[in-house]
């Protein structure tokens, strides 16, 4: 029993990766003001976008794999053990991943936004949707696959055998989601809003990322 | 746990900390010129108008030990951690990183608790610098993307090369060496950047062995204290490329690069011409690809009975001006020039920087003036404008009268008497000495201030 639709939960978590101004926007933002460009906010995007995607794809695969691999349990267990030993170590250092650097290209931009999403840990906030997705050709898999509530199952071609696809789908989705979100806000804050905003809204999203992964914790080992 | 929300004193642009409420407290390194046991300390002086207290010493910390020589210092953090590559915007701006300039040690000061009456949280002794980065007597403190940048001014051998080190801006471990590839730069003393343009800039001084017991005259004649400034990859770590300013000019200190981070220009002031000990404001700026400076400012030296002038000087018959601090208003525009020897204080409008113009200027101490304050006006008055801060709203300018110990004593034979003035500034530039506001520090003599909140020289920006 599923109460959210994951693949909403995917795409939800996408957002929310795109709202943190420490994941994209707001250097696209910036790189807007120090070109005097819209285009160059327009320009960053796409590889911050690709290198959150990197992020995310690499813990979804390897995901993929341990839950080829291994048994469920062990998986459980283990995916678990590091998300609480990587929640526990954000709330104890709060730290935030060493760049320098205003003038960068695609390759750079690409590699920061890699950089800064995998040292945030956002690919493992996936982890408990993903985790209790079956092996390939599980019979698991399609049991999970009807208790998804999907309304259009035939966006989703190889869905119905539980295949790697939709596992590639979710990193996807996740990533398209982000991207609109980082988009739309670089876009409104350069064009309306302005950085004075920061001041007031930045909220800790470190803090409440951190609680995030420590009830991702949880729940991996009880849904 | 850290805070929900960013640090109210952090702003993404100048422009908008400009806006920022006016200062209440000051932070002033004292430090003890005598040998009797007393230890240095940082003062707080209290800058809230109409407040009972207005202009007094309101708090004063001291420091563990002696002989320390308090000098410059800075915050732990500032604007520039709203910076779009590494943004941690919920620390806070609230220690002091107040380092000995003959010690080489290092102190924490936690304003927070108390902001009158700072703690001391931590304190680096020298061997711990001098053992991971090789460095000693420490200089400018910068908040930077990376960590708390801190300028050194020599090896603990007291020799060259000087440079910049990094401390942790979360537990302040030292970190090392900043610079990967020196290339020629040998000398150092302060240093600042465009974050916009991934660059660094540094000047030269002397190292420790040059100027510890006083200006050599023999070394300044020959050119041998700084001449150069050198401009770093800020992200790389390493020299691109060096200016030499020419062998008549001598000692390249204070960097005042523009806060809005798009542009490529910034103003530093050197002390002395030997040609006719003039000083002067120097424009970098970058053309091309390739950084080059010009004087745009030129301070003339005056004329003076030698009966009025200290040993070093009778010769030349003549006050230097002795430009020996600088500051840029946060809207880049006004900037603010201390002659510590002709004991002026002078405010250029720089907004052309094709044309400077002068816009105001106020007479306080010098060598042969001895300029009194409105609120002793019997009081004559040595040492002269040095160190400079301004608000970040720009209508306030504090400044301090000691330079450096050793140095003070060759230019102010009978002994600094060190005091603490403010002018208020109009919207054209003009200055006007506040008759209020007249700070004495008794036997200790002051030299930085740092501007509760944040001031013109401690903030940096990464948006314009």
């Amino acid at each position: 029993m599923k109460l959210v639709d994951p693949w909403l939960v995917i795409m939800g978590l996408g957002a929310y990766h795109g709202l943190n101004p420490a994941m994209g926007w707001l250097f696209a933002v910036a790189l807007g003001l120090q070109e005097r460009s819209r285009r160059a906010v327009f320009a960053a995007i796409p590889p911050i976008a690709l290198g959150h995607a990197i992020s995310i794809g690499i813990v979804v695969g390897l995901l993929w794999l341990a839950r080829e691999a291994m048994p469920e349990r062990l998986v459980r267990c283990g995916a678990a053990l590091i998300l609480l030993s990587f929640g526990l170590y954000r709330l104890i250092r709060s730290r935030h991943p060493a760049w320098v650097g205003m003038r960068v290209g695609f390759r750079d931009l690409t590699l920061w936004s890699f950089l800064m999403a995998t040292a945030h840990g956002a690919g493992l906030m996936l982890v408990p949707v993903l985790i209790g997705w079956g092996r390939t050709g599980d019979s698991t898999a399609h049991r999970h696959l009807h208790g998804l509530h999907l309304e259009h199952p035939s966006l989703i071609p190889a869905a119905s055998s539980g295949g790697s696809v939709r596992w590639l789908l979710a990193a996807a989705l996740h990533s398209l989601a982000y991207l609109l979100v980082a988009f739309i806000i670089a876009l409104l804050v350069y064009e309306k809003a302005g950085l004075a905003i920061l001041r007031r809204v930045w909220i800790n999203l470190d803090l409440i990322w951190t609680f995030a992964l420590l009830a991702s914790a949880i729940l991996v080992l009880f849904i | 746990m850290a805070p929900w929300k960013p640090d109210p004193t952090f702003y993404p642009s100048p422009r908008m900390a400009m806006q920022a409420p006016p200062e209440t407290l000051a932070y002033v390194a004292a430090f003890n010129p005598k040998k009797d046991g007393r230890p240095d300390a940082i003062a707080v002086i209290d800058l809230a108008p109409g407040s009972p207290t207005y202009g007094a010493l309101v708090g004063k910390v001291e420091m563990p030990k002696t002989g320390d020589e308090l000098h410059h210092f800075g915050w732990n953090a500032c604007s520039s951690a709203l910076c779009p590559y590494a943004p941690h915007p919920h620390v806070e701006r609230r220690y002091l990183v107040v380092p000995g300039l003959r010690s080489s040690r290092i102190h924490i000061l936690d304003t927070k608790p108390d902001p009158r009456r700072p703690q001391i949280v931590k304190v680096i002794e020298p061997g711990e610098v001098f053992e991971r980065a090789r460095y000693s007597r420490f200089h400018t403190i910068h908040c930077g993307p990376e960590g708390i940048y801190i300028s050194a001014l020599g090896s603990p051998e007291g020799t060259a090369p000087g440079g910049v080190f990094l401390l942790d801006h979360f537990s302040f471990d030292v970190l090392g060496q900043w610079e990967v590839e020196r290339g020629p730069q040998s000398l150092a003393y302060d240093f600042w950047w465009h974050l916009g343009h991934d660059t660094m800039v540094t000047s030269e001084w002397g190292t420790p062995n040059m100027i510890e017991d006083g200006l050599n005259p023999d070394l300044l004649l020959n050119s041998q204290y700084g001449r150069h400034l050198h401009f770093w990859d800020l992200r790389r770590r390493r020299h691109q490329q060096a200016i030499d300013l020419g062998a008549e000019h001598q000692l390249v200190l204070e960097l005042r690069a523009a806060h809005d981070p798009t542009k490529a220009y910034g103003f530093v002031n050197v002390v002395v011409s030997l040609k006719d000990l003039s000083s002067s404001i120097w424009l970098w700026h970058r053309r091309n690809g390739n950084w080059g400076a010009r004087r745009i400012i030129e301070i003339p030296a005056e004329p003076a009975d030698p009966d009025q002038l200290p040993p070093l000087l009778k010769g030349f018959k003549a006050v230097p001006p002795l430009v020996t601090d600088i500051n840029l208003s946060l809207d880049d525009r006004l900037l603010y020039v201390s002659c510590w020897g002709t004991g002026e204080l002078r405010a250029y409008d720089v907004s052309d920087l094709e044309n400077p113009k002068l816009t105001g200027s106020v007479r306080l101490g010098g060598i042969v003036r001895r300029a009194s304050h409105p609120k002793k006006p019997d009081e004559p008055l040595n040492g002269g404008p040095q160190m400079v801060e301004v608000s970040r709203d720009g209508r306030r300018v504090y400044f301090t009268n000691s330079l450096y110990y050793a140095w003070d004593e060759q230019f102010y034979p009978d002994g600094v008497r060190s005091w603490m003035a403010k002018v208020d500034v109009s919207p054209s530039g003009g200055l006007t000495l506040d008759p209020y506001f007249f700070v004495e520090f008794g036997d200790y003599r002051s030299h930085q201030v740092r501007l509760e909140g944040g001031d013109c020289s401690s903030d940096s920006f990464c948006f314009p």
